[in-house]
């Protein structure tokens, strides 16, 4: 009875790898608890409210005792396989994020207004849009997506290295524009 | 009256109608797109609106915050898929309209209750602004920290079913809200001696991650869900004349809204749920919720379109969001040093009333433009999920990396990226996470300064509002503690079934 009783406690509405990323947050947790002492200091003739390490701890010690919950509360429910399949889902993410980090380092070297169009027309090609009118779309997306921000709202964004070696007239208006 | 004029003449500035043009039928578009919704776009278009004027960043943002979920029970009512997650439940009664040939009413009765819930809940802003003029510079210290307290409790409550998930996360918030130079004594906290670290984890940074590269990635490596074609025939007019007539349905749904958008940490889905059940209840016809009914379509709608402006509430006077949202208007308010809070009120009334006024507006250009062009956003969201997913990835970038041109800053993005995908595909909660990174940083400032002046322990709550609080708070814990001792009284009667999906944690 004691042991239905905690299981009905503890079971909660879960999908395939919940106990992975519950035993990854615990260990995580544990890790930053570990650390407390060493990336946190204690402020002499400071009362306990003012002490820099106050807020760590108590954010800490919540995230230890609750994910040590929620790690209970998987290991008590029934398993719903498919869990590795589930790991894998989200590795596959790392893909798009390797595209994204390459955009990001590409973006001060091309310019943002090519390298957009670069990585929108790659990744459509990417997620199976290869016609030459999705390609095209993809294209037209990124150039509009350059003009409306570094152009019109002038967001923050750098000018290409390239556009140096760009000619004179066209130059001085990539560096400002594009 | 001053300020009302005053105001007018911010709002007249044709920047801000604009903004708030664009704001309203793009948030229209967002939101009836499945897969996207508000909080993508927000966390997007913030570091491009801190070029702005405040007023012009806030109504854009407002815009976009207001009219999603007009949006979203479009593709709710025609296609069974819900445009943003808030429009669930209008799915239950919206679809069997559908069904029965009464989409263009479904539709017409959702727009107007929208409208409804959202000039109610703006009315009720516009009477509460001198009860909240006076009572905000009441709130010193320890009543903001209390109160800010008391929204990560309800943002943990909250999450029924998911309540150990949720307060993990909320801590995890609060955690990294400390990392990085810490202000006061200059210590360094969980830096590992590494530069990037030191000035922190940035809010902005781990918004766009969680919300927008994550529903990017996802959007990317899921299956293509391709929403089915619908078209509107009929008069879709009709519905605002039958509004009337669920007027008593309407009001409640409306009112619950407002009082769970003040609430932080409540919002939309408790609203919905409490007024749907009202409705239900105190219908003649219950036995039709579910299967159709106008009454329940009507209080799902209200309900939740009568959030945003209440959200404003303890945003604008206290300067304490209520949800994720509203959590990332406040970082428009910050960059340009205007200070939510009592002393808004006061030195800024104008400011304020700008914001009332552009609200109200925007639900009527909505509403206009949602009764003339339906069918043409029906075509819009025929979008394929994956291009959308290269539209948000690829619009994430100017997001993250406009903000300082931090390659450091997009990798963390990228991160919380894939953290947020892992949480949403486990079902897990993100919103805690960026409510405990924003009243965390609220609650170790505020408590340092209220600590200040107290002796004792019973001296934080001698001043009647703290009081207030505290007794809210206890009284919060203690209906908590009732209801888990009640189901779980329920949970070991003996049961001829069980479902075991639905059975969930304290």
């Amino acid at each position: 009875m004691i042991a239905k009783t905690l299981q009905d406690m503890f079971r909660r509405y879960r999908r395939p790898g919940d106990i992975v990323f519950a035993t990854f947050f615990f260990a995580f947790a544990l890790f930053l608890l570990s650390q407390l002492g060493t990336e946190t200091q204690a402020v002499k003739r400071t009362k306990w409210f003012a002490q820099p390490a106050l807020w760590p701890t108590v954010a800490i010690w919540g995230m230890v005792i609750f994910s040590g919950f929620h790690l209970l509360g998987s290991f008590l429910s029934p398993r719903i396989p498919g869990r590795w399949r589930e790991l894998a889902f989200w590795l596959k993410s790392l893909e798009y994020v390797i595209y994204f980090l390459i955009y990001v380092v590409a973006v001060p070297w091309l310019g943002y207004l090519p390298s957009t169009m670069l990585f929108a027309a790659l990744l459509a090609v990417r997620t199976g849009f290869q016609t030459p009118g999705a390609i095209s779309i993809a294209l037209a997306f990124g150039a509009v997506v350059a003009v409306v921000f570094r152009a019109l709202l002038q967001v923050n964004i750098p000018a290409g290295r390239m556009y140096e070696y760009l000619p004179d007239p066209v130059r001085v208006f990539a560096l400002t524009y594009l | 009256m001053d300020n009302l004029i005053s105001g007018f003449a911010i709002l007249a500035q044709w920047q801000v109608l604009v903004a708030l043009i664009i704001g309203s039928v793009g948030g229209v578009i967002i939101g009836a797109l499945p897969g996207v919704g508000a909080a993508v776009a927000i966390a997007i278009l913030l570091p491009a609106t801190f070029a702005f004027e405040p007023i012009v960043g806030l109504t854009l943002l407002l815009g976009i915050y207001g009219s999603s979920m007009y949006g979203g029970a479009i593709p709710a009512i025609l296609i069974n898929t819900p445009g943003t997650a808030v429009n669930a439940l209008t799915t239950y009664d919206g679809y069997p309209m559908t069904k029965r040939g009464e989409g263009h009413r479904a539709l017409s009765l959702a727009y107007s209750a929208s409208f409804f819930g959202g000039i109610f809940s703006i009315i009720c802003l516009i009477v509460l602004s001198p009860v909240l003029a006076w009572v905000a510079p009441h709130f010193g210290s320890r009543e903001i920290f209390l109160a800010a307290f008391m929204g990560v409790l309800l943002v943990i409550l909250a999450h029924r079913g998911q309540t150990f998930s949720a307060a993990m996360l909320a801590f995890f918030g609060i955690f990294l809200s400390t990392v990085g130079l810490e202000p006061v004594k200059y210590t360094k906290r969980f830096t590992f001696d590494q530069t990037w670290l030191s000035s922190g984890v940035d809010l902005i940074v781990v918004v766009l991650g969680l919300f927008a590269i994550s529903q990017a990635l996802l959007l990317l490596i899921d299956k293509e869900h391709a929403p089915g074609e619908a078209h509107v025939r009929g008069n879709i007019f009709a519905g605002l004349k039958e509004l009337l007539g669920l007027k008593r349905v309407a009001t409640v749904s409306s009112s619950l809204g407002v009082i769970m958008g003040m609430v932080p940490g409540t919002g939309e889905f408790t609203s919905q749920f409490l007024s749907y059940t009202y409705a239900q209840k105190t219908s003649k016809d219950p036995d039709k919720f579910g299967d159709g009914s106008p009454e329940g379509l009507v209080a799902s709608e209200a309900a939740n379109n009568a959030v945003p402006g209440a959200a404003m509430i303890p945003l604008l006077a206290l300067g304490i969001p209520g949800e994720a949202l509203t959590a990332m208007m406040l970082s428009v308010f910050y960059v340009h040093n205007v200070i939510p809070g009592p002393q808004l009120f006061a030195d800024q009334l104008d400011f304020v009333m700008a914001l009332y006024m552009s609200l109200i507006l925007l639900n009527v250009i909505v509403l206009v433009f949602l009764l003339f062009s339906t069918n043409l956003l029906l075509k819009i969201i025929q979008i394929p999920t994956r291009f959308l997913g290269i539209m948000i990835l690829t619009l994430s970038f100017v997001g993250v990396f406009s903000l300082r041109n931090s390659v450091t800053d997009c990798a963390i993005a990228a991160g919380f990226g894939v953290f947020g995908l892992i949480l949403k595909r486990l079902n897990l909660p993100i919103v805690p996470i960026i409510l405990g990174m924003v009243l965390g940083g609220i609650m170790e400032v505020k408590l340092r300064s209220a600590m200040a002046r107290v002796k004792t322990p019973l001296d934080f709550i001698d001043r009647p509002i703290a009081a207030i609080l505290f007794v809210m708070i206890l009284g919060i814990i203690l209906l908590h503690i009732r209801t888990l001792v009640q189901e779980h009284k329920e949970r070991i009667k003996p049961q001829p079934v069980l479902d075991e999906d639905s059975t969930q944690q304290g």
